[in-house]
């Protein structure tokens, strides 16, 4: 039932609004609505009962064991939440002057020099919103690079098969062309077409290491020389940096530039779809072209960087910053975890991916890169299984929430036929791995003997197998009264 | 300490599991030359309990001002259960909701957000969020020119667009040779100069792609919409309207404007329940005509039914997007602001159609009294004299960062010094009250400028202890 359908003529949340609020009569006729908006009208009772009801149709962390590969589904501490939260944060207008907020921009400027310690980079700009929005960065500051010395005819950003969507996509934003290079059998990106890849033409590259294949590039030292030589710039895809945090800095990997997935690495919430931040980091020669604003400190007064004083800066990605809540959160995290704390997530989250695909490859799942380590994350690939029962990945994730444990990422990385790409992060105990394990191997077995409870699949949740197709066929995206 | 569970004899069975002799051992594909041996830089880590007295801390520092600035960020009241529900771990802690089956929570509030932003815009169609606001536009302006069949690449904005947006935007197209073209505003109104609309286009057809019509304004006040409107489709352009939602309570909903109605429509949600916080994290809303949804951004829900027959949710036209389409997506927009949405859908519940209304009329009321009083104060004239809604700009005889300066040392957030983005308007001031102000604040803040002006020049020294802090 929708909120509309709760509605009735005449109701209000009576506690939410001003009562008789004043006429705008200075106002002219021509420029007011004459019918009002569809929402609602109903009593603030009605709205908790209705919200509260959705929410508990949701898988969450703090509800179920949430394994999807490459969006590091850790637990969100409560803390972060409730210190972002402070009123006086709150409250604080975005145009307000810097001496009102000192308190919140030291810790947007330690938060900023955590992260250049972090990731080994010169400079960090925390402006952009999500980790898409920090590729763009990336990629414009790459670009702005190559125009500021003229070396106008490089058109191209190497981008390898296994790459998130969003790479591609990023590349094209900054009016570059896409040039894909196939992954050898080990899952490493193939050097020889890299080789073949690079030229004159050539942007840059843009790399996630570990890859979505969750294992490490070995040639990394060897991929940036190819690289660099040819004149590209190398750009690091932080989705992954939850694996190395503490272990490999991007920057020591002669990245030239990267972006970091806050909501993932430092475990602000996902929201159900977001906000993400996705600061991004610099070498030294890509500082000047740094996104704006980010703080400085002088003489303990913290201020944010005009455009006036960086001229060349690739310019303002937000109105006002950025996702300064989500900041907040991932600077009480940082704070909480400290230096030690951090190198401790990359060692438990690859020991937990490393320990549950042991598992897996025990009682039969085939690993994708099964003489690879895996990095926090690992993929099984269910084509066997396909071939034999006409059971498909996305069939077994469906049965898998039958289980209570929320799918692993399906059909992603492309190249691998019928993945399930599993991340389970740090803050998941072995009793869970276990269970999931145990889960794993029941629903493989139900898709040898019976296949149609598997394919029919989910059986236990508030909707049945949903029909994606009639969604896009007949395009029914807003409510309309009857 | 990390979030880690682990006891000792776990990792030793997890160890012997994998069959590695340490943990240290899962990392030997890395080159070990590359190895940084941790992070010294970074301070040791602190209990849930000191990092609560340091936030505390830094968060009394900051203190509380009484607010008088919009610019785009806009203080109201926010119910209570708003932030309660929203900060549920369902809600929370959830990811985008590609599972549907496991995600139906989330995917109905997205379908009930995009019939209200639909319906509260007058379009026909609504995707679940962008960043926000200036990006919001920003992609509105890609959208556009990818809509338009004769390959035109440039697109009229008025000055009167809020200059972030104008800035976020430049930044977003800048490498795709599209131009942004500014059009001047009145002297007298601060309206979009219409004849400066005409002579920028001149006789030849088809130069630009579409028109952004801001409203409000940024300086609060209220555009010519339907002419503006109805001047773009005449020139073959797309009319994208850029207002604030709380505003279209009141206010003609772009769908409406002109003879055909706007054809985009973007902004900012935050005056939907979502707090001030510095500048985010908001969320930008987009609605748009029915024929330009596959030219949408973003991710959308659509309603459909499952293998019972059941109504359920789904993201849909998945086509359109990075994880399907990859360099050919309508952008590379993944992660939205879908919490925010969840606020602003629980916010617009609550209040429901006339209490959106009742906050937007109190919120213009205490305006225009604001507005009222300060131009009692001698020394303080209007610069525009377009009607306005629920923010306006005055002219002070005394430098603007030197009055502003002597309201914050009373706890007055004053508005928003106009000199920055306008040099010609570099003595004027952008004020706004919202209905969370009282008479007495209004008051208070007319008081302080009568006080600071008739000194001339404010820098006085002794101001009394401020009033709020």
């Amino acid at each position: 039932m929708l909120i509309f359908e709760h509605a009735h003529p005449g109701r209000r949340a009576h506690a939410q609004a001003p009562y008789n609020a004043p006429l705008a009569d200075d106002l002219p006729a021509d420029m007011l609505r004459q019918t009002p908006p569809l929402l609602p009208e109903t009593s603030e009772l009605d709205v908790v009962r209705h919200y509260t009801g959705l929410s508990q149709k949701n898988f969450s962390i703090d509800t179920q064991f949430y394994p999807l590969g490459s969006c590091t589904m850790k637990y969100n501490p409560r803390a972060c939440n409730s210190l972002a939260m402070l009123p006086q944060f709150l409250n604080r207008h975005p145009l307000a002057a810097e001496e009102t907020g000192q308190g919140f921009l030291a810790s947007m400027y330690e938060l900023q020099e955590m992260l250049k310690e972090v990731t080994g980079m010169a400079a960090v700009s925390m402006a952009p919103m999500a980790g898409a929005h920090g590729e763009f960065a990336g990629v414009a500051m790459i670009r702005a690079y190559h125009d500021a010395r003229g070396d106008t005819a490089r058109r191209e950003i190497i981008v390898p098969d296994a790459a998130h969507g969003t790479n591609p996509a990023t590349a094209t934003m900054c009016g570059y062309v896409v040039k894909e290079i196939p992954t050898d059998r080990q899952g490493n990106v193939d050097l020889d077409a890299l080789k073949a890849a690079v030229g004159p033409q050539t942007a840059g590259l843009m790399l996630t290491n570990p890859s979505t294949l969750g294992v490490f590039e070995k040639t990394i030292v060897e991929i940036q020389k190819i690289v660099h030589e040819a004149g590209g710039l190398s750009y690091y895809d932080g989705a992954n940096l939850n694996a190395i945090l503490g272990r490999v800095r991007p920057g020591d990997m002669g990245f030239d530039v990267i972006h970091m997935n806050l909501h993932k690495t430092f475990s602000t919430p996902h929201g159900g779809g977001g906000p993400g931040a996705g600061p991004v980091g610099v070498s030294e020669r890509l500082q000047p072209f740094l996104p704006i604003p980010y703080v400085l400190s002088e003489r303990e007064f913290y201020r944010w960087a005009t455009e006036a004083e960086v001229p060349h800066s690739i310019g303002r990605m937000s109105a006002f910053g950025g996702n300064m809540g989500v900041l907040l959160r991932a600077y009480v995290y940082a704070r909480m975890l400290g230096g030690r704390g951090m190198q401790r997530v990359a060692e438990f989250a690859a020991l937990n991916a490393n320990y549950l695909a042991a598992e897996l490859k025990k009682v039969g799942f085939e690993l994708a890169f099964p003489e690879r380590r895996a990095s926090h994350e690992f993929i099984v690939t269910l084509k066997k299984l396909k071939d034999e029962t006409g059971i498909s990945a996305m069939d077994f994730a469906k049965r898998l929430l039958d289980y209570g444990f929320h799918a692993p990422t399906t059909y992603f990385p492309m190249l691998v036929p019928e993945c399930l790409l599993i991340e389970p992060t740090e803050t998941e105990s072995k009793e869970t791995l276990d269970a999931f394990a145990r889960a794993m191997l029941a629903v493989k077995r139900e898709a040898e003997s019976q296949p149609d409870l598997v394919k029919s699949a989910p059986h236990k949740l508030p909707s049945r197998r949903l029909d994606d197709g009639k969604a896009a066929r007949e395009l029914d995206l807003v409510w309309k009264p009857a | 300490m990390p979030f880690i569970p682990h006891t000792e004899a776990d990792v030793s069975a997890m160890l012997a599991s994998i069959g590695a002799p340490s943990t240290d051992a899962l990392f030997d594909e890395i080159p070990a030359d590359l190895n940084c041996g941790g992070l010294p830089g970074i301070p040791e880590g602190l209990s849930e309990m000191h990092v609560s007295r340091l936030m505390q801390g830094r968060a009394a520092q900051d203190g509380f001002y009484s607010n008088f600035i919009g610019a785009g960020a806009y203080e109201h009241h926010i119910p209570a259960a708003v932030w309660a529900i929203v900060t549920r771990g369902e809600f929370y802690s959830a990811y985008t909701p590609y599972q549907a089956e496991a995600s139906q929570g989330t995917l109905q509030l997205l379908y009930e957000y995009q019939t209200m932003m639909a319906s509260l815009t007058g379009l026909d169609v609504s995707n679940a969020s962008l960043y926000d606001g200036a990006s919001a536009l920003a992609e509105a302006v890609l959208m556009a020119v990818r809509a338009n069949k004769a390959g035109v690449r440039r697109v009229l904005v008025p000055a009167t667009v809020h200059p972030r947006y104008l800035a976020v935007t430049r930044t977003t197209v800048k490498n795709q040779d599209i131009e942004l073209v500014t059009v001047p505003f009145d002297k007298a109104t601060g309206l979009t100069d219409l004849a400066a609309l005409d002579a920028l286009v001149g006789a030849e057809a088809n130069q630009f792609a579409a028109l952004v019509i801001p409203q409000p304004n940024f300086f609060g006040a209220l555009e010519p919409v339907d002419a503006l409107t109805d001047w773009a489709h005449a020139h073959n352009m797309l009319a994208i309207a850029v207002v604030n939602p709380l505003a279209l309570a009141l206010l003609k909903p772009p769908g409406q404007w002109g003879e055909k109605g706007a054809d985009i429509c973007v902004g900012d949600g935050q005056p939907l329940g979502v707090p001030m916080s510095s500048g985010g994290p908001y969320f930008g809303f987009m609605t748009a005509r029915q024929t330009l949804v596959r030219q949408m951004p973003g991710r959308i829900v659509g309603r459909t039914v499952d293998l019972d027959g059941k109504p359920g949710f789904a993201l849909t036209l998945q086509a359109r997007e990075q994880h399907i389409r990859r360099s050919k997506a309508t952008s590379n927009i993944c992660t939205n602001q879908g919490l925010l949405v969840t606020a602003a859908t629980i916010h617009m519940s609550l209040l429901g159609p006339e209490g959106l209304k009742n906050v937007a009329l109190e919120s213009h009321a205490k305006t225009r009294a604001l507005v009222e009083k300060l131009l009692t104060v001698p020394g303080v004239e209007k610069v525009f004299n377009a009607p306005y809604f629920h923010e306006a700009v005055i002219r002070v005889d005394t430098p603007v960062d030197d009055v502003l300066r002597a309201l914050r040392a009373q706890g007055i957030l004053g508005g928003y010094a106009l000199g920055g983005d306008y040099p010609e308007l570099a003595d004027c001031i952008l004020v706004c009250a919202t209905e969370t102000k009282t008479d007495d604040d209004l008051d208070q803040y007319r008081q302080q400028l009568q006080r600071i002006l008739s000194r001339r020049g404010g820098r006085e020294p002794g101001v009394p202890p401020c009033a709020y802090k």
